[in-house]
Protein backbone atom coordinates (compact mmCIF):
# COMPACT_ATOMS: atom_id res chain seq x y z
CA UNK A 1 0.00 0.00 0.00
CA UNK A 2 2.59 1.77 0.54
CA UNK A 3 4.11 2.11 -2.81
CA UNK A 4 1.08 3.58 -4.26
CA UNK A 5 2.09 7.41 -3.43
CA UNK A 6 5.68 6.13 -5.64
CA UNK A 7 3.90 4.51 -8.42
CA UNK A 8 1.72 7.72 -9.05
CA UNK A 9 4.71 9.92 -8.62
CA UNK A 10 6.62 7.57 -11.60
CA UNK A 11 3.57 7.57 -13.72
CA UNK A 12 3.19 11.11 -13.57
CA UNK A 13 6.94 11.98 -14.28
CA UNK A 14 6.69 9.28 -17.11
CA UNK A 15 3.77 10.90 -18.66
CA UNK A 16 5.84 14.66 -18.04
CA UNK A 17 8.44 13.62 -20.21
CA UNK A 18 6.38 11.83 -22.82
CA UNK A 19 4.35 14.81 -23.51
CA UNK A 20 7.31 17.11 -23.19
CA UNK A 21 9.53 15.15 -25.71
CA UNK A 22 6.27 14.91 -27.88
CA UNK A 23 6.19 18.69 -28.03
CA UNK A 24 9.81 18.83 -28.66
CA UNK A 25 9.44 16.04 -31.97
CA UNK A 26 6.31 18.15 -33.02
CA UNK A 27 8.54 21.47 -32.78
CA UNK A 28 11.67 20.47 -34.92
CA UNK A 29 9.18 18.42 -37.38
CA UNK A 30 7.70 22.18 -38.58
CA UNK A 31 11.23 23.79 -38.63
CA UNK A 32 12.41 20.34 -40.51
CA UNK A 33 9.35 20.76 -43.31
CA UNK A 34 10.03 24.71 -43.35
CA UNK A 35 13.87 23.55 -44.70
CA UNK A 36 12.12 20.86 -47.08
CA UNK A 37 10.35 23.79 -49.03
CA UNK A 38 13.85 25.74 -49.64
CA UNK A 39 15.13 22.83 -50.78
CA UNK A 40 12.51 22.58 -53.46
CA UNK A 41 12.59 26.59 -54.25
CA UNK A 42 16.21 25.78 -54.60
CA UNK A 43 15.74 23.13 -56.76
CA UNK A 44 13.24 25.44 -58.84
CA UNK A 45 15.90 27.95 -59.32
CA UNK A 46 18.21 26.07 -60.44
CA UNK A 47 16.30 23.64 -63.12
CA UNK A 48 15.02 27.24 -65.01
CA UNK A 49 18.07 28.15 -66.88
CA UNK A 50 18.25 24.73 -67.97
CA UNK A 51 14.83 24.45 -69.26
CA UNK A 52 15.39 28.11 -70.74
CA UNK A 53 18.61 27.40 -72.57
CA UNK A 54 17.32 24.02 -74.26
CA UNK A 55 13.64 25.68 -75.58
CA UNK A 56 15.43 28.92 -76.63
CA UNK A 57 15.91 27.75 -79.77
CA UNK A 58 13.28 26.36 -81.17
CA UNK A 59 11.03 29.61 -79.78
CA UNK A 60 12.27 32.74 -81.99
CA UNK A 61 8.91 34.10 -81.45
CA UNK A 62 8.16 34.02 -78.01
CA UNK A 63 11.00 35.52 -76.36
CA UNK A 64 8.48 37.87 -73.98
CA UNK A 65 7.29 34.42 -72.12
CA UNK A 66 11.20 33.43 -72.02
CA UNK A 67 12.07 37.20 -70.47
CA UNK A 68 9.22 36.77 -67.79
CA UNK A 69 10.36 33.17 -66.78
CA UNK A 70 13.54 34.81 -66.09
CA UNK A 71 12.61 37.80 -64.59
CA UNK A 72 10.13 36.21 -61.82
CA UNK A 73 13.17 33.92 -60.96
CA UNK A 74 15.15 36.37 -60.58
CA UNK A 75 12.71 38.44 -58.52
CA UNK A 76 11.99 35.39 -56.50
CA UNK A 77 15.70 35.12 -55.48
CA UNK A 78 16.06 38.51 -54.49
CA UNK A 79 12.94 38.67 -52.83
CA UNK A 80 13.11 39.88 -48.85
CA UNK A 81 10.89 38.53 -46.65
CA UNK A 82 7.96 35.53 -46.63
CA UNK A 83 5.90 37.81 -47.60
CA UNK A 84 7.33 39.19 -50.61
CA UNK A 85 8.40 36.05 -51.10
CA UNK A 86 5.38 34.14 -51.38
CA UNK A 87 4.45 36.71 -53.63
CA UNK A 88 7.17 36.07 -56.13
CA UNK A 89 7.08 32.66 -55.80
CA UNK A 90 3.35 32.43 -56.99
CA UNK A 91 4.55 34.44 -59.87
CA UNK A 92 6.85 32.20 -60.83
CA UNK A 93 5.21 29.57 -60.68
CA UNK A 94 2.57 31.27 -62.82
CA UNK A 95 4.90 32.50 -66.22
CA UNK A 96 6.55 28.51 -65.48
CA UNK A 97 2.59 27.31 -66.35
CA UNK A 98 2.24 30.23 -69.38
CA UNK A 99 5.68 29.25 -70.45
CA UNK A 100 4.93 24.89 -70.89
CA UNK A 101 1.34 25.85 -72.50
CA UNK A 102 3.55 27.64 -75.15
CA UNK A 103 5.65 24.55 -75.23
CA UNK A 104 2.48 22.48 -75.95
CA UNK A 105 2.00 24.21 -79.31
CA UNK A 106 5.47 23.17 -80.81
CA UNK A 107 5.27 19.70 -82.07
CA UNK A 108 9.16 19.26 -82.33
CA UNK A 109 9.74 21.10 -78.54
CA UNK A 110 7.02 18.58 -76.85
CA UNK A 111 9.07 15.74 -78.75
CA UNK A 112 12.58 16.90 -77.52
CA UNK A 113 13.49 14.35 -74.73
CA UNK A 114 15.46 16.87 -72.85
CA UNK A 115 12.56 19.59 -73.08
CA UNK A 116 10.37 16.40 -71.75
CA UNK A 117 12.73 14.98 -68.92
CA UNK A 118 13.02 18.87 -68.10
CA UNK A 119 9.40 19.25 -67.71
CA UNK A 120 8.85 16.27 -65.74
CA UNK A 121 11.45 17.56 -63.66
CA UNK A 122 10.23 20.75 -62.91
CA UNK A 123 6.37 19.29 -62.86
CA UNK A 124 8.15 16.96 -59.92
CA UNK A 125 9.41 19.86 -57.97
CA UNK A 126 6.24 21.98 -58.03
CA UNK A 127 4.61 19.31 -57.05
CA UNK A 128 7.23 19.02 -54.34
CA UNK A 129 6.91 22.24 -53.36
CA UNK A 130 2.81 21.92 -52.62
CA UNK A 131 3.26 18.80 -50.42
CA UNK A 132 6.70 20.59 -48.73
CA UNK A 133 3.89 23.46 -47.94
CA UNK A 134 1.02 20.75 -47.25
CA UNK A 135 3.28 19.07 -44.97
CA UNK A 136 4.79 22.20 -43.31
CA UNK A 137 0.44 23.33 -42.81
CA UNK A 138 0.14 19.63 -41.15
CA UNK A 139 3.23 19.47 -38.76
CA UNK A 140 1.47 23.09 -37.75
CA UNK A 141 -1.52 21.99 -37.22
CA UNK A 142 -0.56 18.89 -35.44
CA UNK A 143 1.77 20.76 -33.28
CA UNK A 144 -1.12 23.69 -32.53
CA UNK A 145 -3.55 21.16 -31.55
CA UNK A 146 -0.76 19.62 -29.07
CA UNK A 147 0.00 22.80 -27.30
CA UNK A 148 -4.38 23.96 -26.94
CA UNK A 149 -5.56 20.96 -26.47
CA UNK A 150 -5.64 19.46 -22.45
CA UNK A 151 -3.93 18.42 -20.93
CA UNK A 152 -0.57 19.06 -23.04
CA UNK A 153 -1.16 22.97 -22.67
CA UNK A 154 -0.60 23.19 -19.44
CA UNK A 155 2.98 21.41 -20.19
CA UNK A 156 3.13 24.15 -23.03
CA UNK A 157 2.23 27.22 -21.31
CA UNK A 158 4.52 26.53 -18.35
CA UNK A 159 7.39 26.04 -20.81
CA UNK A 160 6.12 29.11 -23.21
CA UNK A 161 5.42 26.73 -25.94
CA UNK A 162 3.84 29.39 -28.79
CA UNK A 163 1.57 28.34 -31.58
CA UNK A 164 3.41 28.49 -34.86
CA UNK A 165 2.01 29.99 -38.24
CA UNK A 166 0.47 28.70 -41.10
CA UNK A 167 1.81 29.11 -44.85
CA UNK A 168 -0.53 31.32 -46.25
CA UNK A 169 -0.21 33.26 -49.88
CA UNK A 170 -0.95 36.77 -50.22
CA UNK A 171 -3.85 38.09 -51.23
CA UNK A 172 -2.32 39.70 -54.44
CA UNK A 173 -0.80 36.10 -55.55
CA UNK A 174 -4.18 34.61 -55.36
CA UNK A 175 -5.58 36.98 -58.17
CA UNK A 176 -2.38 36.18 -60.44
CA UNK A 177 -3.40 33.13 -62.37
CA UNK A 178 -6.44 34.67 -64.26
CA UNK A 179 -4.13 37.81 -64.68
CA UNK A 180 -1.18 36.29 -66.26
CA UNK A 181 -2.75 33.26 -67.75
CA UNK A 182 -4.80 34.31 -70.74
CA UNK B 1 2.96 15.59 -70.10
CA UNK B 2 2.15 18.42 -67.16
CA UNK B 3 -0.72 17.00 -65.29
CA UNK B 4 -1.44 16.15 -61.83
CA UNK B 5 -1.22 19.53 -60.38
CA UNK B 6 -5.26 19.93 -58.82
CA UNK B 7 -6.25 23.45 -57.75
CA UNK B 8 -4.04 24.03 -54.32
CA UNK B 9 -5.82 26.38 -52.05
CA UNK B 10 -4.43 29.13 -51.40
CA UNK B 11 -5.18 29.24 -47.47
CA UNK B 12 -3.78 26.22 -46.29
CA UNK B 13 -2.19 24.41 -49.97
CA UNK B 14 -4.33 21.76 -49.52
CA UNK B 15 -4.57 19.86 -53.03
CA UNK B 16 -8.11 20.12 -54.17
CA UNK B 17 -9.63 17.76 -57.07
CA UNK B 18 -10.12 19.52 -59.71
CA UNK B 19 -13.95 21.56 -60.29
CA UNK B 20 -13.89 22.20 -56.93
CA UNK B 21 -15.08 25.44 -55.53
CA UNK B 22 -14.62 25.51 -51.93
CA UNK B 23 -10.81 23.79 -50.12
CA UNK B 24 -11.39 20.45 -49.31
CA UNK B 25 -9.58 21.20 -46.15
CA UNK B 26 -10.58 24.37 -44.95
CA UNK B 27 -13.54 25.21 -46.77
CA UNK B 28 -11.94 28.82 -47.51
CA UNK B 29 -12.77 29.38 -51.56
CA UNK B 30 -10.27 28.23 -53.76
CA UNK B 31 -10.17 32.22 -55.79
CA UNK B 32 -9.80 32.04 -59.22
CA UNK B 33 -11.99 29.65 -61.35
CA UNK B 34 -10.44 25.91 -61.57
CA UNK B 35 -9.32 25.90 -64.97
CA UNK B 36 -7.54 29.09 -64.33
CA UNK B 37 -6.22 27.26 -61.25
CA UNK B 38 -5.30 24.07 -62.40
CA UNK B 39 -1.34 23.76 -63.97
CA UNK B 40 -2.29 24.74 -67.86
CA UNK B 41 -1.80 21.41 -69.88
CA UNK B 42 -3.13 19.86 -67.25
CA UNK B 43 -4.81 16.67 -68.70
CA UNK B 44 -8.58 16.15 -68.54
CA UNK B 45 -9.34 14.37 -64.60
CA UNK B 46 -8.94 11.31 -65.13
CA UNK B 47 -12.47 10.85 -63.15
CA UNK B 48 -15.88 10.76 -65.31
CA UNK B 49 -17.34 14.54 -65.33
CA UNK B 50 -18.14 14.75 -61.55
CA UNK B 51 -22.19 14.46 -60.78
CA UNK B 52 -23.04 17.66 -58.99
CA UNK B 53 -20.98 17.58 -55.44
CA UNK B 54 -22.95 17.19 -52.10
CA UNK B 55 -21.03 19.76 -50.43
CA UNK B 56 -21.77 19.01 -46.68
CA UNK B 57 -21.20 15.96 -45.51
CA UNK B 58 -17.87 14.38 -46.67
CA UNK B 59 -15.92 11.39 -45.18
CA UNK B 60 -13.00 13.50 -43.50
CA UNK B 61 -9.24 11.65 -44.08
CA UNK B 62 -8.57 12.28 -40.55
CA UNK B 63 -11.32 10.58 -38.97
CA UNK B 64 -11.52 7.71 -41.38
CA UNK B 65 -8.04 7.04 -40.40
CA UNK B 66 -8.57 7.54 -36.45
CA UNK B 67 -11.27 4.94 -36.42
CA UNK B 68 -9.07 2.42 -38.65
CA UNK B 69 -6.40 2.73 -35.75
CA UNK B 70 -8.35 1.90 -33.74
CA UNK B 71 -10.18 -1.07 -35.49
CA UNK B 72 -6.71 -2.65 -36.19
CA UNK B 73 -5.63 -1.71 -32.62
CA UNK B 74 -8.64 -3.54 -31.24
CA UNK B 75 -8.57 -6.42 -33.85
CA UNK B 76 -4.68 -7.22 -32.94
CA UNK B 77 -5.55 -7.23 -29.51
CA UNK B 78 -8.35 -9.91 -29.65
CA UNK B 79 -5.40 -12.00 -31.77
CA UNK B 80 -3.20 -12.02 -28.87
CA UNK B 81 -5.63 -12.71 -26.49
CA UNK B 82 -6.82 -15.86 -28.93
CA UNK B 83 -3.19 -17.07 -28.61
CA UNK B 84 -2.55 -16.71 -25.05
CA UNK B 85 -6.14 -17.59 -23.55
CA UNK B 86 -4.92 -21.13 -26.21
CA UNK B 87 -1.81 -21.19 -24.13
CA UNK B 88 -3.29 -21.02 -20.73
CA UNK B 89 -5.56 -23.51 -21.57
CA UNK B 90 -3.18 -26.23 -23.17
CA UNK B 91 -0.77 -25.70 -19.71
CA UNK B 92 -4.00 -25.98 -17.97
CA UNK B 93 -4.99 -29.27 -19.30
CA UNK B 94 -1.48 -30.45 -18.02
CA UNK B 95 -1.93 -29.11 -14.81
CA UNK B 96 -0.26 -25.80 -14.75
CA UNK B 97 -1.82 -22.67 -16.85
CA UNK B 98 1.21 -20.44 -16.04
CA UNK B 99 3.29 -22.46 -17.47
CA UNK B 100 1.29 -22.57 -20.68
CA UNK B 101 1.39 -18.66 -20.85
CA UNK B 102 5.13 -18.72 -20.21
CA UNK B 103 5.75 -21.23 -22.93
CA UNK B 104 3.34 -19.66 -25.49
CA UNK B 105 5.25 -16.34 -24.88
CA UNK B 106 8.79 -18.16 -25.74
CA UNK B 107 7.19 -19.30 -28.67
CA UNK B 108 5.89 -16.08 -29.56
CA UNK B 109 9.18 -14.61 -29.05
CA UNK B 110 11.11 -17.11 -30.53
CA UNK B 111 8.56 -17.13 -33.89
CA UNK B 112 8.48 -13.16 -33.96
CA UNK B 113 12.39 -12.76 -33.76
CA UNK B 114 12.96 -14.96 -36.66
CA UNK B 115 10.78 -13.34 -39.21
CA UNK B 116 11.34 -10.05 -37.63
CA UNK B 117 15.13 -9.92 -39.11
CA UNK B 118 14.09 -12.27 -42.07
CA UNK B 119 14.04 -8.86 -44.18
CA UNK B 120 11.74 -7.65 -47.10
CA UNK B 121 14.62 -8.87 -49.73
CA UNK B 122 12.98 -11.95 -49.98
CA UNK B 123 9.69 -10.75 -50.74
CA UNK B 124 11.08 -8.21 -53.70
CA UNK B 125 13.26 -11.74 -55.13
CA UNK B 126 9.92 -13.50 -54.92
CA UNK B 127 8.48 -11.34 -57.75
CA UNK B 128 11.91 -10.72 -59.44
CA UNK B 129 11.53 -6.87 -59.03
CA UNK B 130 14.44 -4.57 -60.19
CA UNK B 131 15.36 -1.40 -58.84
CA UNK B 132 14.38 1.80 -60.77
CA UNK B 133 16.87 3.53 -62.76
CA UNK B 134 17.17 5.04 -65.87
CA UNK B 135 15.24 7.66 -67.66
CA UNK B 136 12.18 5.71 -67.89
CA UNK B 137 11.17 5.50 -64.51
CA UNK B 138 12.16 9.59 -63.88
CA UNK B 139 8.18 10.14 -63.34
CA UNK B 140 7.88 7.05 -61.24
CA UNK B 141 11.06 8.18 -58.74
CA UNK B 142 9.57 11.99 -58.78
CA UNK B 143 6.16 10.69 -57.34
CA UNK B 144 7.64 8.38 -54.89
CA UNK B 145 9.53 11.40 -53.79
CA UNK B 146 6.46 13.55 -53.63
CA UNK B 147 5.06 11.30 -51.74
CA UNK B 148 7.48 10.56 -49.33
CA UNK B 149 7.44 14.65 -48.63
CA UNK B 150 3.85 14.69 -48.59
CA UNK B 151 3.80 11.28 -45.76
CA UNK B 152 6.65 12.84 -44.21
CA UNK B 153 8.56 9.97 -44.28
CA UNK B 154 12.23 9.41 -45.89
CA UNK B 155 11.69 8.45 -49.25
CA UNK B 156 12.07 4.56 -50.05
CA UNK B 157 13.72 2.51 -52.74
CA UNK B 158 11.68 2.17 -55.98
CA UNK B 159 11.58 -1.03 -57.48
CA UNK B 160 9.38 -2.67 -60.47
CA UNK B 161 8.24 -5.80 -61.24
CA UNK B 162 8.23 -5.92 -65.13
CA UNK B 163 4.99 -7.46 -66.27
CA UNK B 164 1.60 -6.45 -67.69
CA UNK B 165 0.07 -6.64 -64.87
CA UNK B 166 -1.12 -3.68 -62.48
CA UNK B 167 -0.18 -3.56 -58.65
CA UNK B 168 1.94 -2.47 -56.37
CA UNK B 169 3.59 -3.56 -52.68
CA UNK B 170 5.71 -1.97 -50.09
CA UNK B 171 7.69 -3.77 -47.63
CA UNK B 172 10.16 -3.11 -44.87
CA UNK B 173 10.47 -3.02 -41.22
CA UNK B 174 10.95 0.63 -40.55
CA UNK B 175 10.40 3.88 -42.77
CA UNK B 176 13.96 4.37 -43.25
CA UNK B 177 14.25 0.83 -44.66
CA UNK B 178 11.26 0.55 -46.55
CA UNK B 179 11.06 -0.12 -50.56
CA UNK B 180 7.98 0.36 -52.42
CA UNK B 181 7.90 -1.86 -55.93
CA UNK B 182 5.38 -0.81 -59.01
CA UNK B 183 4.91 -3.14 -61.71
CA UNK B 184 5.99 -1.82 -65.44
CA UNK B 185 1.82 -3.14 -66.43
CA UNK B 186 0.77 -0.10 -63.71
CA UNK B 187 3.36 2.55 -64.45
CA UNK B 188 2.58 2.97 -68.03
CA UNK B 189 -1.32 2.60 -68.11
CA UNK B 190 -1.99 4.92 -64.87
CA UNK B 191 -1.58 8.83 -65.25
CA UNK B 192 0.42 10.93 -62.67
CA UNK B 193 -2.63 11.56 -60.15
CA UNK B 194 -3.34 8.02 -60.09
CA UNK B 195 -0.31 6.98 -59.99
CA UNK B 196 0.45 9.77 -56.77
CA UNK B 197 -2.90 7.61 -55.83
CA UNK B 198 -1.24 4.01 -55.46
CA UNK B 199 2.18 5.57 -54.07
CA UNK B 200 0.69 7.50 -51.66
CA UNK B 201 -1.45 4.37 -50.18
CA UNK B 202 1.77 2.35 -50.42
CA UNK B 203 3.69 4.65 -48.15
CA UNK B 204 0.52 4.99 -45.81
CA UNK B 205 1.32 1.25 -45.22
CA UNK B 206 4.94 2.21 -44.73
CA UNK B 207 4.29 5.26 -42.14
CA UNK B 208 1.82 3.48 -40.36
CA UNK B 209 4.07 0.26 -39.91
CA UNK B 210 1.66 -1.96 -41.78
CA UNK B 211 4.29 -4.01 -43.33
CA UNK B 212 5.05 -4.61 -39.80
CA UNK B 213 1.78 -5.50 -38.65
CA UNK B 214 1.49 -7.60 -41.20
CA UNK B 215 4.35 -9.81 -40.15
CA UNK B 216 3.33 -9.94 -36.59
CA UNK B 217 -0.34 -11.05 -37.44
CA UNK B 218 1.27 -13.40 -39.87
CA UNK B 219 3.36 -15.13 -37.20
CA UNK B 220 0.56 -14.56 -34.52
CA UNK B 221 -1.46 -17.04 -36.42
CA UNK B 222 1.26 -19.20 -37.21
CA UNK B 223 1.66 -19.32 -33.51
CA UNK B 224 -1.89 -20.35 -32.73
CA UNK B 225 -2.13 -23.07 -35.27
CA UNK B 226 1.40 -24.45 -34.38
CA UNK B 227 0.07 -24.42 -30.31
CA UNK B 228 -3.13 -26.24 -31.47
CA UNK B 229 -1.83 -28.97 -33.19
CA UNK B 230 0.70 -29.75 -30.66
CA UNK B 231 -2.09 -29.92 -28.43
CA UNK B 232 -3.96 -32.12 -30.76
CA UNK B 233 -1.43 -34.68 -31.23
CA UNK B 234 -0.68 -34.50 -27.51
CA UNK B 235 -4.14 -35.74 -26.76
CA UNK B 236 -4.14 -38.31 -29.19
CA UNK B 237 -0.74 -39.59 -27.67
CA UNK B 238 -2.21 -39.20 -24.27
CA UNK B 239 -4.91 -40.60 -24.82
CA UNK B 240 -2.88 -44.13 -25.52
CA UNK B 241 -0.30 -43.31 -22.83
CA UNK B 242 -3.63 -43.02 -20.17
CA UNK B 243 -5.18 -46.32 -21.13
CA UNK B 244 -1.17 -48.34 -20.95
CA UNK B 245 -0.59 -47.01 -17.40
CA UNK B 246 -0.74 -44.72 -14.24
CA UNK B 247 0.06 -41.65 -15.84
CA UNK B 248 -2.59 -39.56 -14.49
CA UNK B 249 -2.90 -36.02 -13.52
CA UNK B 250 -6.31 -35.52 -14.84
CA UNK B 251 -8.27 -33.58 -11.42
CA UNK B 252 -11.21 -32.10 -11.67
CA UNK B 253 -9.97 -28.69 -12.56
CA UNK B 254 -7.84 -30.02 -15.10
CA UNK B 255 -10.42 -31.60 -16.48
CA UNK B 256 -12.54 -28.23 -17.29
CA UNK B 257 -9.43 -26.73 -18.84
CA UNK B 258 -8.75 -29.86 -21.01
CA UNK B 259 -12.08 -29.37 -22.48
CA UNK B 260 -11.29 -25.57 -22.99
CA UNK B 261 -7.82 -26.18 -24.53
CA UNK B 262 -9.82 -29.29 -26.90
CA UNK B 263 -12.19 -26.62 -27.77
CA UNK B 264 -9.86 -23.76 -27.91
CA UNK B 265 -7.21 -25.98 -30.16
CA UNK B 266 -10.11 -26.47 -32.62
CA UNK B 267 -11.56 -23.04 -33.15
CA UNK B 268 -8.77 -20.71 -32.49
CA UNK B 269 -6.71 -21.21 -35.27
CA UNK B 270 -9.94 -20.56 -37.42
CA UNK B 271 -10.70 -17.21 -35.37
CA UNK B 272 -6.95 -16.04 -35.50
CA UNK B 273 -7.51 -16.34 -39.58
CA UNK B 274 -10.98 -14.54 -39.64
CA UNK B 275 -9.14 -11.89 -36.96
CA UNK B 276 -6.02 -11.31 -39.33
CA UNK B 277 -7.81 -10.80 -43.01
CA UNK B 278 -10.19 -8.61 -40.98
CA UNK B 279 -7.05 -6.60 -39.59
CA UNK B 280 -5.61 -6.63 -43.07
CA UNK B 281 -8.70 -5.26 -44.42
CA UNK B 282 -8.92 -2.24 -41.65
CA UNK B 283 -5.39 -1.64 -42.73
CA UNK B 284 -6.44 -1.41 -46.44
CA UNK B 285 -9.50 0.88 -45.49
CA UNK B 286 -6.68 3.02 -43.70
CA UNK B 287 -3.77 3.39 -45.92
CA UNK B 288 -6.71 4.22 -48.42
CA UNK B 289 -8.06 7.22 -45.89
CA UNK B 290 -4.41 8.32 -45.09
CA UNK B 291 -3.49 8.43 -48.94
CA UNK B 292 -6.07 10.99 -49.37
CA UNK B 293 -4.47 12.76 -46.64
CA UNK B 294 -1.26 12.86 -48.49
CA UNK B 295 -2.73 13.76 -52.03
CA UNK B 296 -5.57 15.78 -50.80
CA UNK B 297 -6.89 14.18 -54.01
CA UNK B 298 -9.16 10.78 -52.95
CA UNK B 299 -10.37 10.68 -56.16
CA UNK B 300 -6.86 9.92 -57.90
CA UNK B 301 -6.47 6.91 -56.14
CA UNK B 302 -10.25 6.07 -56.71
CA UNK B 303 -9.70 6.25 -60.44
CA UNK B 304 -6.82 3.62 -60.01
CA UNK B 305 -8.97 1.02 -58.46
CA UNK B 306 -11.30 1.35 -60.63
CA UNK B 307 -8.36 0.86 -63.44
CA UNK B 308 -6.50 -1.88 -61.50
CA UNK B 309 -9.32 -3.88 -60.82
CA UNK B 310 -10.53 -3.86 -64.45
CA UNK B 311 -6.77 -4.53 -65.72
CA UNK B 312 -5.22 -7.99 -66.29
CA UNK B 313 -4.08 -10.19 -63.33
CA UNK B 314 -0.52 -10.35 -62.03
CA UNK B 315 0.91 -13.27 -63.25
CA UNK B 316 2.87 -16.15 -61.06
CA UNK B 317 1.39 -14.66 -57.90
CA UNK B 318 2.17 -16.14 -54.59
CA UNK B 319 -0.38 -17.21 -52.03
CA UNK B 320 1.79 -16.07 -49.27
CA UNK B 321 2.60 -12.91 -50.77
CA UNK B 322 -1.58 -11.53 -51.85
CA UNK B 323 -2.04 -9.22 -48.30
CA UNK B 324 0.94 -7.15 -49.42
CA UNK B 325 -0.67 -5.95 -52.86
CA UNK B 326 -2.36 -2.82 -53.17
CA UNK B 327 -5.29 -5.01 -54.53
CA UNK B 328 -5.43 -8.68 -53.95
CA UNK B 329 -3.74 -10.27 -57.37
CA UNK B 330 -5.52 -13.69 -56.74
CA UNK B 331 -8.91 -12.82 -56.36
CA UNK B 332 -11.47 -10.70 -57.28
CA UNK B 333 -13.77 -9.28 -54.42
CA UNK B 334 -17.41 -9.02 -55.79
CA UNK B 335 -19.57 -5.80 -54.47
CA UNK B 336 -21.17 -8.68 -51.42
CA UNK B 337 -17.90 -10.72 -50.97
CA UNK B 338 -17.39 -9.44 -47.60
CA UNK B 339 -16.03 -12.89 -47.07
CA UNK B 340 -14.95 -13.17 -43.85
CA UNK B 341 -11.61 -14.65 -45.50
CA UNK B 342 -10.62 -12.43 -47.86
CA UNK B 343 -7.10 -10.15 -47.83
CA UNK B 344 -8.58 -6.67 -48.79
CA UNK B 345 -11.72 -5.15 -48.56
CA UNK B 346 -13.94 -5.40 -51.92
CA UNK B 347 -12.42 -2.75 -54.70
CA UNK B 348 -16.07 -1.32 -55.04
CA UNK B 349 -16.31 -0.58 -51.74
CA UNK B 350 -12.86 1.02 -51.26
CA UNK B 351 -13.87 3.31 -54.44
CA UNK B 352 -16.81 4.25 -53.10
CA UNK B 353 -15.53 5.29 -49.78
CA UNK B 354 -12.70 7.12 -51.58
CA UNK B 355 -15.48 9.33 -53.45
CA UNK B 356 -17.14 9.71 -50.19
CA UNK B 357 -14.01 11.37 -49.46
CA UNK B 358 -14.19 13.38 -52.52
CA UNK B 359 -17.73 14.45 -51.66
CA UNK B 360 -18.89 12.75 -54.31
CA UNK B 361 -22.53 10.72 -52.63
CA UNK B 362 -22.42 7.24 -53.06
CA UNK B 363 -24.40 6.29 -55.78
CA UNK B 364 -23.57 8.25 -58.08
Amino acid sequence: MAYIPLVLVVALVAWFVAAYNKLIRFRNQIKNAWHQIDVQLKRRYDLIPNLVEVVKDYMAYEQETLTKVIEARSAALSAKGPAAQAKAEGLLTETLKSLFAVVERYPELKANQNVASLQEELTGTENKISFARQFYNDSVMTYNNAIQSIPTNFIASFFSFVQEAYFEIEPESRAVPKASLR
Amino acid sequence: MISGISPACPKCGGVNRPGTDLCYLCGDPLGAGPAANAFVGDASPPVKAGPPLRPVPMLLFTEAARHNVRMSALLFVLLFAVFFLLGTAVGGAYGDPGTGLGLSFVLYAILGTTAYFSGSSIVLSIHGAREAGGEEHRQLRNVVEEMAIAAGVPPPKVYVIQTAGMNAFAAGRRPEEACVAVTTGLVDRLNREELQGVIAHELAHIKSRDTLYNVCAAVLVGAVALLSDMFLRGVLWGRRGRTDGERGGGGRGNAAFFVLALLLAVLAPLAAKILQMSISRQREYHADAAAAGFTRNPLGLASALAKISGGPEVPGENRGTQHLFIVNPLRVFGPDSTALMSTHPPTEARIQRLRAMGGIAAGN
